[in-house]
């Protein structure tokens, strides 16, 4: 059987892994997929505390977190491909102009 | 044979997440997202919560990494290139992320090594008990409870689907 504690760090190692690609990497794309790593993670907290606790609330939580991940993917690929035609280029680096 | 399969599966999840950061290439990173979600789909079964894993596999793995892979492919995005001038900040920044978060990890740990004791109920494991998370038992929750939330979440779904049609639309 395994503890809760294992869950627990094993979330905080992949939300600790989604923090760093969001700081370090520079490719748009790729710091999109940080941000749904670290969602990931957070919902294995979820359902790591809803399996101790008994308590069911923690996976309709789940769903609906992995409801709003997917909308946000949604919307955030469209920005991605929009900035993309405006700006050609997917480096954070180069996009530093509100306005062009 | 619960903490073999999650040994397994975390150690499989940590490398494709490594991996995932020391990948250049956009698909690469991607692909290695896909095995982390897998990954995470198995562990959710072994915390005997089939409908989320099934979830995670349809929505996460499938649907929002077709989509990763489509947009990814779409822009032909490359290697990331390193500008000369490119922010210092991020790299220095971006370890003592890392840093914290294993620490806040072994925190957890040490703070929550006696977490049996002080849970309710007394000494307790995690057991992949059986029509725990079943879809059934979820959907008697969803459907009753939480059948507002549910409403709106879908009114979400609605407006971003018009969001992402208008933000993608090309311009006359």
């Amino acid at each position: 059987m395994v503890p809760l504690s294992y869950y627990l760090v094993l979330s905080a190692v992949l939300f600790a892994c989604g923090v760093t690609g969001f700081l370090i990497k520079r490719n748009i794309i790729t710091i999109f997929m940080s941000i749904e790593l670290m969602l990931n993670a957070v919902n294995l907290t979820f359902v790591a505390f809803a399996a101790e606790l008994r308590a069911l609330s923690g996976n309709v939580f789940v769903f609906f977190v992995m409801v709003v991940a997917a909308a946000e993917a949604a919307v955030g690929l469209a920005i991605i491909i929009s900035v993309f035609r405006t700006r050609e280029t997917l480096n954070v680096d180069r996009v530093n102009l509100l306005k062009l | 044979m619960h903490l073999v399969l999650f040994l397994i599966f975390g150690a499989v999840c940590v490398g494709a997440a490594i991996n995932l950061l020391v990948q250049k290439h956009p698909i690469n990173s991607a692909l290695s997202l896909i095995v982390v979600m897998g990954s995470l789909a198995v562990l959710y079964l072994l915390l005997g919560a089939e409908f989320v894993a099934a979830v995670q596999v349809i929505v996460y793995a499938g649907a929002v990494m077709v989509l990763f892979v489509f947009v990814i492919m779409l822009l032909n995005a490359g290697e990331e290139e390193v500008l000369p001038h490119s922010s210092r900040v991020a790299i220095v920044l971006g370890v003592p992320g890392l840093i914290l978060g294993l620490a806040v990890g072994i925190w957890v740990v040490a703070r929550y090594a006696g977490f049996d004791r002080i849970a309710i109920g007394g000494p307790r494991v995690l057991s992949g008990s059986e029509g725990f998370g079943n879809p059934s038992s979820v959907a008697k929750l969803l459907f009753r409870d939480y059948l507002l939330p549910f409403e709106v979440t879908s009114v979400l779904v609605l407006i971003a689907i018009l969001g992402a049609v208008v933000l993608a639309r090309r311009e006359e």
